[in-house]
């Protein structure tokens, strides 16, 4: 099959090294490597505006509570469907909530799910792909299979049937979306770790004596963290996606706890009277899982440039 | 080749099995008993059993899945717990919805894709480049579901020009079909066309680099029948592949953007028996989305094979 490279990208800062191949023993300066990446990201003015975006994101969730203007359910009838002005920066909802400070408070909601949902697919895969890389043979065949059949539902659709089963909730959602995500990172992992596994430094530690767990723990998984780290951020950008869609379906966090999804979906039926509701929670989806995809983009170019961009991944995986 | 296809064949044979054993777990994890569920207030005994036997709920595990996989073969997937109606004359009933809105999605994709794709990778490092890429990351970022909500404000709402949702069969009537359909498609294509753009701009890209593209140049051939005859044609073969999964993503994937515009397809329905507990029409939806999903893979497979005969299996 036909490989995509991904030629030279307007705006991004041309990069001619690659550290982190496969194959490469690991560096002994691992912290000036990382230092390093994150000075070419820096130079790199897309991926700069992603990490100022996601910073302020962050911020935004953990100092949400203590610095939004109102509570995010600080219901004020007479204050209802205000238009943006310098008391509402965002306007207020039907309840005369408002939206500023719930949009603030999403990003808790956003982050949260995000982090833990590829949390849970990043450590099951990885698992997976690492054992099933490493040994091969039946277990890779079982491994894999099973993988083949979860990745045979539609993302969404598969994380609806599990919410079916599981019940609607943040909680649920998280779980639902991070079993959504896990063959990803079993398949990215168990590609990587084929081609690390026969390595002459593996061989050599091998040849001195050590076991199967300290040979995948502390030298084949070291040396395919590079496309594992790519593929977490844009899987944040999918999983904030994801949980957004499942709550505007009524499906994720619940009322009244504010979630960007729950928002647009709330904000839907005033969109004549006051599309402020419905249009800033949109912006901060956006923006965050914009940002994600641009961060996802820069790290492959810089940590492991043969591998396919988040579009492209998300064009095969559909 | 025929190996190939034997091969692929029983893998997606196995795959099916594996999914099969899924969609019929469904049932079997919900805590609680799924018909009590699903009835809620309106249980009483005589519906409660006959849904349970009718459901096959009554017989051993084992016993339950042969009958279930046996049925599902011969077309019968059971009945919902809600409406007594058969869950295939239910799916029937969706289909044409979806595969009109399918089918539209992915000509609204081709006709964003190939032109901008084609054209950012000929003038690569240019303005339009530059615009194409800012698209794609920006269409695929952009939540669905938000851009129906935008789009319903902006062409309904404010300037009247189309429906704001629903669904008019074709055979009732052509324009009411097409003004319903529009905004939908516009949706749902943008974010699979910027998908697309991507592939397009980077297969076209490999091709302008290969060998035959430098033989045409060398004999004195018009840069537009260079495009045309030579790269176009080598660099839309992989695109193939990744318009065939958007498809099969179109096909099952689009429950949000039903939901936004009330649209009656299969997501819609997958999605209402999700919450009115309706499991069988759930197992049955789920069913036939992974079904679609693996036939389109595998044509999408076989076709590549076909398409560019210096792939060898």
């Amino acid at each position: 099959m036909t490989t995509h490279t991904d030629a030279e990208q307007p705006g991004r800062e041309p990069v001619d090294e690659s550290p982190g191949e496969a194959g490469t023993p690991p560096a002994p300066a691992a912290t000036s490597r990382w230092r390093e990446t994150l000075g070419i990201l820096v130079r790199n003015r897309l991926a700069l505006f992603a990490l100022v975006v996601l910073g302020v994101l962050l911020l935004a969730g953990l100092t949400g509570p203590y610095v939004a203007p109102y509570g995010f359910n600080e219901v004020v009838v007479e204050d209802r469907l205000e238009a943006p002005s310098s008391a509402h920066l965002f306007g207020t909802d039907n309840l005369g909530r408002d939206v500023f400070s719930r949009v603030l408070l999403g990003a808790r909601v956003s982050i949260l799910v995000g982090v833990v949902a590829v949390g849970i697919s990043l450590t099951v895969g990885t698992l997976f792909g690492l054992v099933a890389g490493f040994y091969g043979g039946k277990i890779d065949d079982g491994i894999m299979r099973l993988m083949d059949v979860l990745f045979a539902f539609p993302a969404l659709l598969m994380a609806i049937a599990v919410l079916a089963i599981l019940g609607p909730g943040t909680v649920n959602a998280m779980v639902a979306i991070g079993i959504v995500y896990t063959p990803i990172f079993a398949r990215v992992t168990r590609g990587s770790v084929l081609s690390v596994r026969e390595a002459d430094f593996v061989r050599a530690a091998r040849s001195i004596g050590a076991g199967d767990v300290r040979l995948a723990g502390l030298h084949v998984l070291p040396n395919v963290l590079a496309p594992i780290i790519v593929q977490t951020s844009v899987s944040l950008a999918f999983a904030i996606l994801s949980e957004a869609a499942l709550s505007f379906l009524g499906l994720g966090t619940q009322p009244p706890n504010p979630s960007w999804g729950r928002m647009l979906s709330e904000g839907r039926a005033f969109i004549q009277q006051a599309w402020w509701i419905a249009v800033f929670p949109g912006l901060a989806i956006f923006f965050t899982v914009l940002s994600f995809n641009v961060l996802g983009d820069a790290l492959r170019d810089v940590l492991d440039p043969r591998q396919k961009s988040a579009i492209e991944s998300r064009g095969m995986s559909a | 080749m025929a190996g190939y296809l034997a091969r692929r064949g029983l893998q997606a044979v196995g795959v099916l099995l594996g999914v099969s054993v899924l969609v019929f777990a469904i049932i079997h994890l919900v805590p609680g008993d799924p018909v009590r569920l699903a009835l809620g207030t309106r249980f009483d005994q005589e519906t409660y059993e006959a849904l349970r036997q009718r459901a096959g709920l009554d017989q051993p595990l084992v016993l339950q899945y042969f009958d279930w996989i046996g049925r599902a073969l011969t077309g019968d997937l059971g009945v919902s717990f809600r409406s007594g109606r058969t869950v295939m004359s239910m799916i029937v009933e969706r289909l044409p919805a979806t595969l009109s809105l399918a089918a539209a999605a992915i000509v609204v994709a081709l006709l964003i894709a190939l032109p901008l794709g084609t054209l950012s990778a000929v003038r690569q490092g240019s303005k339009l480049d530059y615009a194409a890429t800012t698209f794609s990351q920006a269409g695929i970022s952009i939540p669905d579901f938000w851009m129906g909500i935008l789009l319903i404000l902006f062409f309904s709402l404010q300037l009247d020009l189309l429906p704001p949702s629903g669904y008019v069969s074709v055979l009732e009537s052509p324009w009411g079909w097409f003004t319903h359909l529009l905004m939908p498609a516009v949706t749902v294509g943008v974010v699979s066309g910027s998908i697309l753009t991507r592939f397009v701009r980077s297969s076209v890209l490999e091709s302008l680099g290969e060998d035959f593209t430098r033989t045409a140049r060398s004999k004195g051939l018009r840069e537009r029948r260079v495009i045309r005859r030579h790269v176009l044609r080598n660099a839309l073969v992989p695109v193939v592949t990744v318009t065939g999964l958007q498809l099969a993503y179109l096909l099952s994937g689009v429950v949000v953007v039903e939901a936004v515009f009330a649209w009656p397809g299969l997501g819609r329905l997958a999605l209402d028996a999700v919450l009115a507990r309706d499991y069988p029409v759930l197992q049955g939806a789920v069913l036939l989305f992974a079904l679609f999903f693996l036939l389109v893979n595998l044509t999408v497979d076989v076709l590549y094979a076909f398409l560019d005969p210096r792939i060898r299996y």
